[in-house]
């Protein structure tokens, strides 16, 4: 079996408050293959972006890496020093945020920002830097590129200060993209276009992409394989489609059953009562437990670990534990 | 572009016209301009003459209109104490003022952003903690506090430096300056540490505050996030950004350096328009007050004026788009 | 059947437990400001009761004692001062006390005339918007593009003029104080107009109208438990300044009367002898007014630090 491009095992991220200390992650696993489009799906607070942010390794103090592994092609990047890192990031992975009109400073231009990166990371000189530069916008689909990379952030719309964010992201030619949450500050109707430019550009380059996002219906017309994210807990991971359809763990059905469809038949949306638990909160034994329709009185007492069950699936629940009493 | 300087121009008048109103009821309606000119032996008659030269019988408006034709032309009477006309005076004294409020704003600017730089990247260093404690004492100490305490020490226990004065100046043209002598160094040195001093604290810490910020911003983590070395985020992108807000906030602190020279100036004794002001205020000397108080209004409102005008060409965004693309 | 009933804990426990409480127990630089400004405070306060000598009444005074080093007898009367005394005998610890009682005085009262001010106009500017608002935020905004030390000497200098010769050491207090006051009202304006403008909008409001209450009082009573975490830091750091301003003001003779000295008239005075080597008259009123206003910058300091949310 090959390597896979990134793998994390069991990360655990902390902050330490004047309360106690709080789990943003606890015990975190999964792989990225290269060139994979991995989905991380998950409500607010569940923990996406501080997996993004802990694999690029930008966790600002006092938050840290308490345990676990990160490797990147089976070497660890978590524990190395703040140089090494530096070199890594932009040239081995590269990252995309949410906000375009406060990603990009507002003082310099976008060639000057984009040569600058370039020339950060290859040997080449300042025109060579402005040409690739001109190239990259062109391959995001900036139009008119070479007149346009002069101009500042502030005369690009939303969706074109995106792609230049992607340009950006892509300028040292990165193994791994991190997108976190690429699209929810853009206009719907321009949301599916920056996906399709990140998409190909990645896939031309062979570049993975790990995709943050709370929005299910990207990540199922985008994404390969999909991780569900809750509490700080991968509770599932398997391929696109077939989480979609036949997920097995109860938080999942419920994510699924709560996306609108054009096929649908009946007339609500499934909800799923209560709320996720704040980080200070968080029940014993499986996270989901006190909200779970199909609870069992092992799940409020011990936390369940994620279990293969075939096809390239896991599944972090006692319904499907082999040791356990399945739940008929 | 244009609305906004005429904007900005028209509500500079109204303040200047408004510190005038103020400056003429002190000159019109305090005790009488016709006694404290003629003393106590003047006739009746040579009163009379000198009130209609000084159109004083005219309707108020007519004389408010008047006056403001007088300042204009940089006309302000006659000081009440020293018995010579007020601009002369005030001329005289303004470049000794004019020297020490530059000399120190130069040297609160320069070391300033120094410190703020430093102590915002060092943020948990024990020096970096060391220089914020003594700026907060430096904005508790009053600056005339600082004066005497820097006399005591290098003035009267170390002798080093002189205690008051400006030391040997030389007059070049209209100008009297003392950068020429040795001794007239010598004596810019504490009166400009006095007045730099706070400017110099409130200067670093909001260079440190700003910049801090700044390195908070999805900017500055994006561009760490594309491997940017340390120095191109520190100096390249964060500083550029903090020094927009710093450097117009610092245009403003020019102002009130040339208001706090009185307090440095009394303390010194040194010979500017400041002392020259706090003596009008303790004699009643309207005319000298009403002369500074236009002059100190004017000041502030160019300095203003430019400041806004400067923000505007530094920062491109309130730059008139012509062509911005709307797809 | 026993009902075991929970004793809620006594105000004063859950003052002490409450978040600002336990702010400043642990942090060392609030609780060492606070001593030394409540030490101050006090001694300025009993002044007339715990001051060895009262300097200011010509009648106790011994020009004999003058001059005389801290704690050490003096050559002529043998009298022993802790600080020592000034050129007129006058004992510098009872100068000390009774100088800081006048420049706690015009700090407290200006602090409080701003606040007044500031509240008050705050309230109208947010309820009635419009050209009242305009107005008197633009008046505002000029008022803060000149520092407030130059505000207050440019008031007091003008509103003396008005006065009459006769009158003016009487008034001069008084002037003074709402001089300071004058040029420092702006913060609390903004802070209270933001607050009206999101109240003023809410049904309560439009309710009140109905019956015919006036909405300005209810909005007092809503506003304020809201604003004043900020109007107090705004007020703490107010004090100091105007601590400061008084004390410049009075070094520069131009603010309180010689009869009723203020730390910066000793200082003033105590610069004079510098050279002739009786540094006591200088220096224990400047550590007096350096400890009072460092201390009460931190306080306020802390304070403000203590109540932004997003620091927590």
């Amino acid at each position: 079996m090959t390597q896979p491009l990134l793998s994390v095992r069991d990360l655990v991220v902390e902050f330490p408050t004047r309360r106690g200390t709080l789990r943003a992650l606890d015990k975190v696993s999964f792989d990225i293959a290269e060139g994979e489009v991995l989905g991380m799906v998950g409500e607010s607070g569940a923990g996406k972006s501080i997996t993004g942010t802990a694999i690029i390794g930008l966790i600002e103090p006092p938050g840290r890496i308490a345990a676990g592994e990160i490797r990147l092609r089976g070497e660890r990047i978590d524990n190395l020093p703040e140089d090494r890192l530096r070199r890594i990031r932009g040239k081995r992975i590269g990252m995309v945020f949410q906000d375009p009109l406060t990603s990009l400073n507002p003082l310099y231009t976008v060639a000057e920002q984009l040569v600058e990166t370039i020339r950060t990371h290859l040997a080449v000189s300042e025109r060579e830097a402005r040409e690739r530069a001109i190239g990259l916008l062109d391959q995001v689909g900036i139009p008119a590129a070479r007149r346009r990379i002069d101009d500042y952030p502030h005369h690009f719309s939303g969706g074109m200060r995106q792609r230049v964010v992607i340009a950006l992201a892509l300028a040292a030619e990165p193994e791994l993209v991190i997108a976190d949450e690429p699209t929810t500050a853009l206009d719907v109707s321009v949301q599916a276009q920056i996906i399709d430019v990140l998409k190909d550009i990645c896939a031309q380059r062979g570049a993975a992409v790990l995709l943050i996002t709370h929005d299910m219906g990207v990540i199922a017309e985008t994404a390969d394989r999909v991780a569900v994210l809750y509490a700080g807990r991968v509770a599932e991971i398997g391929p696109v489609a077939d989480v979609v359809k036949s997920a097995e763990h109860p938080y999942t059905r419920g994510l699924m059953g709560s996306i609108p469809t054009l096929t649908q038949t009946g007339d609500r949306l499934t909800q799923i009562p209560g709320a996720m638990p704040r980080l200070d909160a968080i029940p014993p034994g499986c996270a989901f437990n006190p909200r779970c329709r199909e609870v069992m009185p092992r799940c409020r007492t011990e936390r369940p670990e994620p279990v293969a069950r075939g096809g390239g699936r896991q599944v972090a629940c006692w319904l499907h534990a082999r040791e356990g009493v399945a739940h008929g | 572009m244009i609305a906004f300087i005429l904007r900005r121009l028209a509500q500079s008048v109204l303040v200047m016209l408004v510190v005038a109103l103020i400056s003429f009821a002190l000159f019109r309606f305090v005790g009488d301009p016709v006694a404290s000119l003629l003393g106590q032996e003047a006739t009746a008659a040579d009163r009379e003459a000198l009130r209609a030269r000084l159109g004083l019988d005219q309707p108020v408006f007519v004389q408010f209109l008047d006056y403001i034709g007088r300042v204009v032309r940089g006309e302000f009477g006659i000081s009440y104490r020293l018995q010579e006309p007020v601009m002369d005076l005030i001329l005289q004294r303004l470049p000794a003022t004019l020297e020490l409020a530059l000399i120190s704003g130069f040297f609160a600017f320069v070391f300033g952003v120094a410190l703020g730089v430093y102590t915002a990247l060092n943020r948990r260093g024990w020096l970096s903690n060391g220089i914020m404690t003594l700026s907060l004492i430096g904005v508790s100490l009053p600056t005339f506090l600082i004066g005497v305490l820097l006399i005591w020490v290098f003035a009267v226990e170390l002798q080093w430096l002189p205690s008051f004065g400006r030391g040997e100046t030389v007059e070049i043209g209209w100008w009297r300056t003392g950068l020429l002598t040795d001794s007239g160094r010598r004596a810019l040195i504490l009166p400009a540490i006095t007045l730099g001093l706070y400017q110099l604290t409130l200067i670093m810490r909001l260079v440190r505050a700003e910049m801090l910020e700044v390195l908070r911003t999805d900017y500055i983590k994006f561009a760490r996030a594309r491997g940017l070395t340390n120095r191109a985020i520190h100096f390249g992108h964060a500083l550029k950004n903090t020094l927009v807000p710093v450097i117009t906030i610092t245009g403003l602190q020019l102002g009130s350096i040339i208001a706090f020279a009185i307090i440095t100036e009394t303390v010194f004794q040194w010979p500017g328009v400041g002392a020259f002001f706090i003596n009008a205020v303790r004699f009643v000397d309207v005319p000298v007050m009403a002369a500074y108080l236009m002059l100190i209004a004017l000041i502030f409102v160019v300095i203003n004026l430019i400041v806004d005008l400067l923000y505007y060409v530094v920062d491109p965004r309130l730059r008139v788009d012509r062509g911005a693309a709307r797809h | 059947m026993s009902e075991q009933t929970e004793q809620r804990p006594s105000a004063l426990r859950r003052a002490w437990d409450s978040d600002l409480a336990y702010s400043f127990r642990t942090s060392p630089v609030a609780v060492i400001s606070g001593v030394v400004a409540v030490v101050i405070i006090l001694g300025a306060v009993l002044a007339p009761w715990i001051a060895p000598h009262n300097p200011f009444d010509p009648r106790t005074l011994n020009l004999m004692d003058g001059f005389t080093p801290p704690m050490q007898p003096n050559a002529f009367t043998g009298n022993v001062y802790w600080l020592g005394t000034d050129n007129q005998g006058r004992d510098v610890f009872s100068t000390i006390l009774y100088g800081a009682r006048t420049s706690l005085f015009v700090g407290f009262a200006a602090v409080l005339f701003a606040m007044v001010l500031g509240i008050s106009l705050g309230l109208v500017a947010g309820y009635r918007g419009g050209w009242v608002d305009g107005l008197l935020m633009r008046i505002a905004d000029v008022q803060l593009t000149f520092p407030s030390i130059l505000l207050a000497l440019l008031i007091f200098g003008v509103a003396r003029g008005f006065i009459p010769p006769a009158y003016r050491e009487i008034m001069a207090i008084w002037v003074l104080i709402i001089a300071i006051g004058l040029s420092d009202w702006v913060q609390y304006a903004r802070v209270v107009r933001g607050a009206t403008m999101v109240e003023k909008n809410k049904e309560y409001i439009q309710a009140a109208r109905v019956i015919g209450v006036h909405p300005a009082r209810i909005l007092l009573n809503h506003i304020l438990p809201n604003v004043m975490g900020p109007v107090l830091v705004i007020a703490t750091i107010g004090l100091a300044l105007a601590i400061i301003a008084e004390a410049t003001l009075s070094f520069l003779g131009v603010g309180v009367p010689p009869t009723q000295p203020s730390l910066g008239t000793l200082i003033r005075i105590g610069q004079g002898f510098l050279f002739s080597g009786e540094w006591w008259i200088l220096a224990f009123p400047a550590v007096t007014l350096l400890a009072l206003a460092l201390s009460v910058n931190l306080l306020g300091d802390w304070l403000r630090d203590a109540l932004n949310p997003r620091l927590r």
